[in-house]
């Protein structure tokens, strides 16, 4: 167990890049503070105390492993291959974000320093930082934009409940960008005291490195799982991408088993023709964003276009840099999912298994009911399920028609079977 | 010997600073940003850095930020930045462009140092690509004749400053307080211990910038660097006052600040 975050064939060369993918596009004035953290996480990665401190917290604090769950009313919908769901939803604080802070946080003891930032999208990874910083005595600053915290105001009142302090970015598009743009500029000027905790496997080298590898854990025990459950390898993973980071956590545990489809579903908006969407990888052009050379949405000037998704977590217009190098190698694919394929799984998982799910891991509930139906009877495909949709019940509601001026005319599960086959996009309620 | 080369050896002989002034191309518009360096330059700056503007400026606090904003809101493009960068050195001022990085790679490394080195202007300040990520930039650079000046931060240990400098050329930009840019009302003691770092290392010149907005705190810079850098100072000039395109008060404040680095005050860090 101690292995958990050794290095792998899969790393990045010494500067970051995974071929032209990665490096530190960052100012000078931060070098500093990233070389210390790449050479604390080269020294803790090998350390045992380190290692075992990391996993005693997943253990004992986080609540892994998580559980393998199988979803058979679910899978009727997907064309006779079963699906089995890893329960990242089921970690405390609600989703897979917990084991990714958990690491950064006790890096950042270790390098001696007392106060933590963070970028939030839909507020998971705020919320998830918020309460490391509560457990190990840290303080918090997390910043969201202003957008997001009027859909996500749920997740404001929990950080703000675990003793962190919530800053509303009302610059650019008032999303997930722009609260990491805030962040970025709060580090510059606070470096010597403040650790950034950065939520997602994007970003200046070493994050990327480093989110994927306490995030690694994911694919290992799910590897572990469907062995057991099933006799055999998944034909297929899928995992939802934003940032990347659930992704990227669950498919490393499969990189080495060529038998294994890797499928990434990005948010794929109001369809990636409309032009509002947040499909980097299958719409994206090569740029450099947030410190890293990834695909990126962008105009031919270079300016990054806004993303658009229903789901804030997923609202991001750049992506990790090691899925940019899974993509150009072919080892995983990557394909957009609509906001209404993404609801109409929402529901159908929801009144199906009694398992109502983020609306950014709903995205790979739908990839998976498309490959079901591709791969057929008897596939087996394993999907992340990266969070619960507690968060979500607001905007899921509006979308649904059902608050009380409403009559929800889609009362059984076959009906939301039918629409995750595609034809959600007429069901849409507007509150 | 570049041009910026023959720029600094002309202000050491005069025994005094360079004043080094900021605009980004596009703010309050195209032809407004024209007539502002034009005015910075007449009324005493030296040099001009054209900046562009970019979706995620993250190196820059509210004003530059909300300039850039609004440039891009009036529909600046890439195309425009040439054109300016053409006019202030078509009437003989020197213009060097700074910028993000992902605007260039996106143009095309060498095809942005052939436009920028045919519209006249001298090199290019990138404050978020470092050397160790600058190879087609390097090879660009050098190929079409631009300065390429680098920044170095109170952060930056011996090795980088050394590598940073050795990848430099023109001059030297030494980001004085780590944070944001934006005007302060005291210039950092960080800046005269950077600078005196920096010197250890190269005889390149060394421009201080991040802070600036008065002619005394422009004396105190020039006291310990070759070059004042000032850009949040100038920008509010302009935002506060849209009518004229703050031309008037961008002029006042250009000369007092090209009179306060004639006026050395010796180092107080």
């Amino acid at each position: 167990m101690s292995s958990a975050l050794r290095p792998t064939p899969h790393d990045p060369d010494e500067r970051g890049h995974w071929g032209p993918w990665g490096g530190r596009f960052m100012p000078e004035a931060l070098i500093a503070a990233l070389d210390e953290l790449a050479a604390e996480y080269d020294k803790a990665r090998l350390d045992p105390e380190f290692v075992g401190e990391f996993q005693r917290l997943l253990r004992d604090y986080a609540g892994r492993p998580s559980l393998l769950t199988e979803a058979p009313r679910f899978a009727e919908h997907a064309g006779g291959a079963r699906v089995l769901l890893k329960r990242e939803d089921l970690n405390h604080t609600g989703s897979h974000k917990i084991n990714n802070v958990l690491g950064q946080a006790l890096l950042t003891k270790r390098m001696g320093k007392k106060r933590v930032i963070a970028e939030t999208g839909a507020g998971q990874h705020g919320v998830a930082t918020a309460t490391a910083c509560a457990l190990m005595g840290l303080e918090c600053v997390v910043y969201m934009g202003e957008v997001d915290t009027r859909r996500q105001a749920l997740n404001v009142a929990r950080m703000r409940l675990l003793g962190a302090e919530v800053i509303p970015v009302s610059t650019g598009s008032r999303t997930l960008k722009d609260a990491i743009n805030e962040a970025l500029r709060d580090w510059v000027t606070n470096v010597d005291t403040t650790h950034y905790l950065l939520g997602t496997a994007a970003g200046a080298h070493p994050f990327p490195l480093i989110v994927r590898d306490f995030h690694r854990v994911i694919g290992v025990e799910a590897r572990a799982q469907v062995l057991e459950r099933v006799g055999r390898l998944p034909d297929a993973v899928v995992a939802c991408v934003g940032g990347g980071s659930n992704a990227i956590g669950i498919f490393h545990g499969f990189l080495d088993d060529p038998s294994v489809r890797l499928v990434g579903c990005e948010p794929g908006g109001e369809g990636v023709g409309s032009g509002r969407h947040g499909a980097t990888l299958t719409a994206g052009t090569p740029g450099v964003l947030h410190g890293a050379r990834s695909y990126l949405l962008q105009d031919e000037d270079g300016q990054t276009t806004e993303a658009h998704s229903i789901s804030a977590g997923l609202d991001y217009p750049g992506v990790g840099p090691e899925h940019s190098w899974l993509k150009d190698q072919g080892r995983a694919e990557y394909r957009p999912v609509t906001d209404a394929e993404a609801m109409a799984a929402f529901r159908l998982l929801s009144r199906t298994e009694g398992i109502i799910p983020a609306i950014e891991s709903s995205h790979a509930l739908a990839g998976a009911l498309e490959l079901g139906r591709e791969l057929g009877e008897g596939a087996v495909v394993l999907v992340n399920l990266s969070g619960r949709g507690d968060k979500d019940v607001d905007t899921a509601a509006a979308w649904f028609g059902l608050s009380e001026n409403n009559t929800d005319n889609t009362d059984n599960a076959d009906d939301a079977g039918a629409s995750a086959a595609g034809r959600g996009s007429n069901e849409r309620g507007e509150a | 010997m570049s041009r910026l080369d023959q720029l600094f050896e002309a202000t050491r002989a005069e025994g005094r600073a360079a004043l080094v002034g900021y605009l980004p191309a596009g703010f309050p518009t195209v032809e407004g940003s024209r007539r502002v360096l034009s005015a910075m330059l007449d009324a005493g700056c030296d040099l001009v850095e054209v900046g562009v503007p970019y979706s995620d400026p993250v190196m820059d606090g509210p004003t530059i930020q909300a300039a850039a904003e609004g440039a891009l809101r009036n529909g600046f493009r890439l195309r425009d930045l040439f054109s300016v960068v053409e006019t202030v050195a078509s009437a003989g001022g020197h213009a060097v462009v700074m910028t993000y990085w992902n605007p260039v790679f996106r143009y095309g490394v060498d095809a942005f140092a052939r436009d920028l080195a045919s519209a006249g202007g001298l090199g290019l300040i990138t404050p978020d690509l470092i050397p160790d990520e600058a190879e087609d930039w390097l090879a660009a650079s050098t190929e079409h004749g631009l300065d390429r000046i680098f920044l170095v931060a109170p952060s930056s240990t011996e090795e980088r400053i050394a590598m940073t400098a050795a990848a430099s050329s023109g001059f030297l930009y030494a980001a004085s307080t780590m944070g944001v840019t934006g005007a302060r009302d005291a210039v950092s003691n960080a800046a005269p211990e950077l600078v005196a770092r920096v010197r250890a290392h190269t005889d390149l010149p060394v421009g201080v910038g991040l802070g600036v907005r008065s002619g005394a705190q422009a004396a105190e810079v020039a006291g310990f660097a070759d070059a004042v850098i000032v850009g949040s100072a100038f920008v509010s000039q302009v935002a506060r006052d849209p009518g004229d395109g703050g031309e008037a008060a961008v002029r006042a404040l250009a000369a007092e600040l090209a009179e306060g680095v004639r006026r050395r005050v010796a180092a107080t860090g």
